[in-house]
Order: structure tokens, then sequence, then C-alpha cells
């Protein structure tokens, strides 16, 4: 099929259609009101549901109904908007329906503006509501990816019948770039059993969000630990840039920067320049935030001299690569706010900062306000990176 | 390695959009990457819009840049804008019919193009996006004026076929007037 | 040889179909069960049992999912005519209700009930109105009458500071999408009879796709009240029907 120049929003909007969204419900709210615009008229055409709701706390509540009815589901909005929904995501986690959520987001805290940003991390990737759950958090960085992981949203969500959102920011939503549409999927024919649809000619189904006894409740939360973990154990994903790991490439990165979306985009502009430079750098672009790509950050860290995480926000993920690093390379930062996007340049000049106080490779006399990098790592991070590298 | 990025800034209604659209959609069906994005909020409303093209033969990283390399300026305040941000040795393209004072950086290449004289001339004054658009092809040769051409006919909006002979038009004008100066200078 | 009569045996009176035959939850006295069961037997006569589902609420009948042998999902506080709306958009064929309290519907979710009547969304919504909130012990609701003591208006709801009773069916009357919105009352066995009849007619009125339809029942608490039931039964009659006056408040034809 030939390419289609498309903006960010629609070409959401329009692979979520593809992928069989049956319903949608949101709210006006910039920057994803053209997703919101095109499913207005989009779904009727296709006779599928579109409802504007009266706010985001309703939109977030009927696509719970809707996905209690074993639909296809979905809503869009940006961060005041997804703060709204919290209380709904977490029923819908204690829930077990599958779901999936649009963030399209810009800058805050409060109304903030609505220029791009990437602040609302803590709020998806770790989930803002009450309880213990974890979404999907999908990553785009390309209008193409943004198309591709809607779909695998639809898919994940399905699978795993849990939260799974596409995390974005303003400058993809309203960014145009060549896109690829996948074909427009059959939508599903029955809905799936455990689904709400009446109890005609079987055993009543309930969709609860409680359990009052705290053996039960604890069943279910570990049941969503389980699948947590599950998810964590098969659904990992990045790419990664200038980043050769094979044993003894001279062109092996050193340096490694973490950026998501439109962050990790930019970075690979600065990325390139700096290898001109004879920098041996490389970008790690996670596209699941959650789950984390945390082993593969850490079998880096094992040869790294030294990590940049750079983001559109005052250092959020940056907690999660200090985690998956722990402690083994310094894990320096570079984070632009209030919906200012960085540039290469400011991240190439964090590279150079960085090579300098992480030092020659051989050399580990570090100065500067960054963790040491010990000399001697303890062996048993060295083993067991060795065989997950096998 | 094809590696251009062009902002074009003007007034709403100058056509900022389309024309660099345009230019982004016949970047895509030359096979290159290619990204498009308008400045959006509050600044949509009124005021100077602009929109950033990157066209690439490799994988686009930022889509942003803090120097443009080049700028094309339909207005004066984008000229008054985007002088001081052009990076050394790029190039603006103004639009001469409605700039008050000369560009004066020696460094980065200044082409004046009278765009809306030429467009009025044309007989369609809201063509001067297209002429401008042609001069941007004829002086960096980002893409040949019939790809453009092609392009053109493919995302003229339904409600503007009429006009596409007088597009096409004005983006050749636009070619010939840079070609002219060129040789000049 | 003396002959003797065969024994016959007739029920007279069972379980509904639709309901599940689990002990409810709730206090001696409470108006709950007597709800459910016209709720029952409404879907019972209408054959609509295998297509109807519950949207319960938080609250006090947070647990109507396990009385009601139907297809039920279980809201946030006051979200139940949003989920509602979910349920219902997806498939409207089936016959989607709301079971909600006063605190539930007219407090935290009054912006989702004013919507989904305003919308005409194809919804039955039975509302439970006891003047209090009930599951966190007493506290005053929005229904609650002027001068009435509550956990949380330990010397009366005083209008000027606490406001007035707030008013849903004059209230949602007034909306061009309710087609059918009716106040009754659970304290006597005529009322209780008027009250099917009218739970009756809001699901019909949904069955006919004629557009949003709310029953308001007046109920006692009398847990909260500190009175006894049959007192409780009384104080309804005395105090809140002057407040809220039983009747149809709209009962629009056309759809």
């Amino acid at each position: 099929m030939a390419k289609q120049l498309m903006k960010g929003n629609e070409a959401i909007a329009e692979a979520a259609i593809r992928a069989g969204v049956e319903a949608y419900f949101g709210y006006p709210i910039t920057p994803q009101t053209e997703l919101l615009e095109y499913m207005s008229k989009r779904m009727p055409e296709l006779g599928r549901v579109f409802l504007q709701a009266e706010s985001e706390v309703a939109a977030i509540n009927m696509v719970y109904g809707a996905a209690c009815a074993g639909r296809r589901v979905m809503t869009s909005s940006s961060s005041p908007g997804i703060s709204l929904m919290q209380e709904g995501l977490s029923y819908i986690a204690a829930s077990h329906v599958p779901v999936v959520i649009v963030d399209v987001m810009r800058g805050g805290p409060g109304l903030g503006n609505i220029a791009p940003s990437q602040s609302d991390y803590f709020q998806m990737v770790k989930m803002a509501g009450h309880g213990d759950y974890k979404p999907i958090v999908l990553a785009p960085a390309t209008v193409q990816e943004a198309v591709d992981l809607t779909a695998l949203a639809f898919d994940l969500a399905e699978r795993y019948r849990t939260i799974a959102t596409v995390l974005l920011d303003g400058v993809l939503g309203q960014m145009m770039e060549p896109v690829e549409l996948p074909a427009m999927r059959a939508l599903p024919t029955t809905p799936p059993a455990w689904a709400i649809t009446g109890a005609a000619g079987r055993a009543k189904n309930s969709v609860v969000p409680f359990r009052m006894q705290a053996d039960d409740l604890e069943a279910l939360n570990l049941e969503l630990q389980r699948k947590i973990a599950e998810i964590a154990r098969r659904e990992v994903r990045f790419k990664e840039y200038l980043i050769d790991t094979t044993s003894g490439s001279t062109d092996k990165a050193e340096l490694i920067v973490v950026a998501f979306g439109t962050a990790g985009r930019v970075a690979l502009s600065a990325v390139k320049a700096a290898r001109q430079k004879g920098i041996c750098v490389g970008l790690h672009r996670p596209i699941t935030l959650s789950p984390f790509p945390d082993e593969r950050l850490s079998q880096l860290a094992d040869e790294a001299r030294g990590f940049l995480v750079v983001e559109m926000n005052a250092g959020q993920m940056l907690q999660d690569v200090k985690l998956s690093v722990g402690g083994q390379a310094p894990v320096r930062f570079y984070g632009r706010t209030g919906g200012q996007v960085p540039m290469p340049d400011d991240i190439a000049l964090e590279i150079e900062k960085l090579d300098e106080m992480t030092g020659h490779p051989l050399d580990h006399k570090i100065e500067g306000p960054v963790a040491l990098r010990p000399v001697d790592r303890p062996a048993r991070r060295q083993e067991t990176s060795r065989t997950s590298r096998n | 390695m094809t590696h251009y990025d062009v902002v074009f800034s003007g007034f709403g209604g100058q056509g900022v959009l389309f024309g660099s659209q345009l230019l982004a959609y016949a970047a895509m069906e030359a096979g290159l990457q290619v990204t498009w994005i308008p400045s959006y909020g509050p600044e949509m409303r009124g005021g100077t819009a602009n929109c950033t093209v990157v066209i690439s033969d490799e994988e686009i990283g930022a889509p942003l840049m803090r120097r443009p390399s080049a700028v094309v300026a339909l207005n004066y305040p984008s000229v008054q804008k985007y002088e001081p941000l052009i990076a050394p040795g790029g190039l603006l393209l103004y639009n001469a019919s409605l700039t008050l004072r000369q560009p004066e950086r020696t460094d980065i290449r200044c082409v004046p193009i009278p765009a809306s004289d030429t467009a009025a001339e044309l007989g369609t004054p809201k063509l001067l996006n297209m002429v401008m658009l042609g001069a941007l092809l004829q002086i960096t040769g980002v893409l040949p004026v019939e790809a453009v051409e092609q392009s053109l006919e493919a995302h003229l909006p339904a409600h503007r076929r009429d006009m596409l002979e007088t597009n096409k038009l004005a983006l050749r004008r636009g070619a010939e007037l840079a070609q002219t100066l060129s040789v000049m200078a | 040889m003396i002959a003797v009569e065969p024994f016959t045996e007739q029920v007279v009176f069972q379980r509904p179909r639709a309901m599940t035959g689990a002990p409810t939850t709730y206090c001696p006295g409470c108006m709950h069960g007597v709800a459910h069961r016209l709720v029952a037997e409404a879907i019972d006569e209408l054959g609509i049992r295998e297509r109807a589902i519950l949207v319960a609420p938080v609250g006090c009948s947070v647990f109507a999912y396990n009385y009601f042998d139907i297809d039920s999902v279980v809201a946030a506080h006051g979200r139940a005519p949003a989920m509602a709306t979910g349920l219902k958009r997806v498939q409207p064929d089936k016959i989607v209700f709301t079971y909600q309290g006063d605190g539930d519907l007219a407090s935290i979710g009054i912006a989702e009930i004013l919507h989904a009547a305003g919308r005409g969304e194809n919804l039955t919504v039975i509302f439970v109105n006891n003047a209090v909130y009930g599951m966190t012990g007493g506290q005053m609701a929005p229904t609650t009458l002027p001068g009435m003591k509550t956990t949380s208006s330990p010397l009366g709801r005083d209008t000027r500071t606490m406001g007035h009773p707030i008013k849903m069916c004059e209230l949602l009357s007034q909306l061009d999408g309710a087609a059918f919105i009716a106040r009754r009352s659970l304290h006597s066995p005529a009322e209780i009879r008027k009250a099917k009849k009218a739970i009756v007619q809001a699901f019909k009125t949904q069955i006919e796709g004629r557009g949003f339809s709310m029953v308001e029942l007046l109920a006692s608490c009398p847990t909260n009240w500190d009175m006894k039931p049959v007192d409780a039964l009384k104080w309804i009659e005395t105090h809140m029907v002057p407040i809220y006056p039983l009747g149809d408040y709209k009962t629009r034809v056309e759809s």
C-alpha cells in the first residue's frame, strides 16, 4: 500500500479503526483533539460507536462499561485529562478488562500548557491510581511507530486483559510523517466468555472491581502481579542505534544515551553528531516503558562508561534507568520541561560532558558531581550478564 | 546523504501550511524520509504561523531545530524572527514584496523574491506560497519542480482543482525568478 | 372406605427468577430488599432476564450484583450512568439499568446522571433515596431533609450553611432527553405496588427505545435514622413525601 502523509493524532485514530476498535469515548483536549475529531467522523461512517463524554471522568467509565461488554474500546486524552481518568483506570485494572488509552502529553503541572512534554511518565508507567497494578505503556518515536504500536496495544490489551497505553507527546501528535497503514481487520464476531452480554443460556457473569475479604483481594492482587511478571518476561521492546555489543568490536558504544519518544528521536541526531566527533556513543530507546527494558540496560551497564538520560520532564524515566544500571556506571540526566523540546546541540553537549566526566575507558579517575563507577564490579553481576548474553 | 531542513513562516492565510505540506508530500513521493511539524497552540489563532519540514534519505531524528538551515519567510515578522536564527551558511528566502528592511547577515544567503507582487501579476495573489516554494526548489535543488507539480495534482483539495494550472504556473514562475536572481548574483 | 380429598400444592409466592437467593447483607428494616425484589419481578414479568444488565453502585447496594441472577458490573462511586452508557452503546439490544443511592446519584455522580438524562441515553435508573449515606454510617446526603440530624450534621441540616435537598426528579424532568421520570415510595404495601408499576413502565420505556427513564424510590434507613423499622416507614410518609412529592414527573410518549 502506498504511503500516506499523516498527522500523528489522525494516524493513531485510523490505526485504531483498522485494528478493529468498536467504540471510542473521549473529551476534547489539546494537543490530542484531532484524534477525537477524526473518530467523530469515521466511527459513525463504519457503524461503530463514537460518543463525546461530558468529562474525562465519564469517558473512562464509558470505556470501562464497553470493555466489560467484551468490546474493543479506547479513549484518548492529554495529561490533565489522563489525571482525571486515573480513578477509572484503577477500577479497570481491578476488573481485568482490556482497554487502550492514548495519551498525547502536554506540559504540566496544573493547567500547564499545550506544548509537548513527557511528564506523564510517572502517572502512566507507575499509574497514579490507587492499588498495585501496572499497564503496558508503549512509547512511539515516529508516526509510523505510533500506528504500529496502536495496533499492538489492542493485541496486548486483549491477550493479557489489561490496560495498554500509547504514550506520546504533542510533537508526535501534531507532526506529519509518511505512514503505511495496516489493512482493515475484521471485527471480532463473538465476545469473550467473561463478557457482560446478558445471561442468555449460561450462568450469569459479573465484573466486580472489589473483593471484600482480605484473602480474596490478595488473590486478585497476586493474579495482577503474575500477569505483570508474565508481561515483563515476554513483551519488552526497545530499539538501539550505534550500540554494537559484539565482543571485541571497536564500534562498541562506551556511552549510552537513553531516551524515549520525541526525546529519543532528537537524541538520535545528537548521538550521530557526537559519533562524527569520535565519541563512542549509542542510543537505547525504550519502546515499552512498561515493561521497562531493565535487563538490557543492566547488561549494557556491565561495559558502558556512563549513561545519559534525556527526557522532556524533570527526570522520571531516570529513576528506572538508575535502578536498571544499579550503580554500575554513572547516570547523568538532561531534561527540559514546560513544553520545551530538547535540541540536538544541547544533547550533544551533554554527551561531550559525560565523555569528559567518565574519562577514557582505561582511566578511571573521574571528576564531577557524578557517582563513581566502581572499578571492580561485583562478580555476581558479571556472571548474570554473561549468562543472559549467551 | 541528503538532508534538508526548512522552516516556512508567515501570516495565517498565506498558505504556510499547504506550501510546506506540498513539499513534504513531494519528498515522500520521491521515496525520501520526511517530517512536517506545525507550530500549534495559541499562536495558531492569528499572528505568525510556521511549519518545519525535514527531508532526508535516512531515518530522521530531530524534527525541530534551534537553527534552521533554510527559512522561507512569507512576511516581514518572519524575516525579523528567523534572520538571527538561521545556521551560518544557511538560506533566507524572503518575500521582498512585504519586506520593510533588507536582511543584514552576511554569513547566510539572503534571496529576495517579490512573491506577493508576482502572484498578483498572475492574477492569484493567494499563490505567493507557490512562488516561494518554486524559488526554494530552484535554489536548493532539494526536489525537481516537476516532482512538486505531481504532488500538486495528487493533493490539491477537490474544491481547488480549477486552480491546478495556476498553482503550477506560480511554482514555475517562482523557480524562474530564483534562477534569474542566481544568474545575477 | 373414606374418600380422601387429593392434596394439591399451589405456589402462591416465590423468589423471582431474576434473583439468586443469596442472603442479603442489608440491615433489618432496610428497604433495599424490597426494591431489589420489585426490580427482579419487573424483569421476570417483562421476560428480559437474559438480556438485562445491572450496573451496581458504590454504597450499601454495592453487593446487588450478588443478589440479582443477571449479568452485572459494579461501577465506581457515582459513575454508574457512564458505565451503563458504555455497556448500552455497544449492545443496544440489551436492557441496561443502574441501581443507585442518593449519595452516589445526587452527589458525586450528579454530572454523570444529568448528562445520561440529557443525552436521552436509553437506560433505566433505579434511584433509592433514603436521605443519608448508608454504608459509611449515616452522613448527610444531598437529599437529607432540612433540620435532619445525621452523623455529619449532628445539629441538623442547617440550610443556610449546608444547603437544601436536591430534588432529582424535578431536576431531570426538565431535560428533553428524559422520557420517563417518576417518584414512588416504599412506605406501605399500596405504595410498593405503585412503585412496581413505575419500575415496569421504566423498563418498558427502554425496551421501546424511548430514552432515559428513572424511578426514584423513597426508602427508609432505620439503622442510620436511629428508628424502629415501622417508625421509619411512617417517617417517610410524614417527613419525606412532603419534600419529595410522589408522582410522574415526565412521561414522554414519543421517542
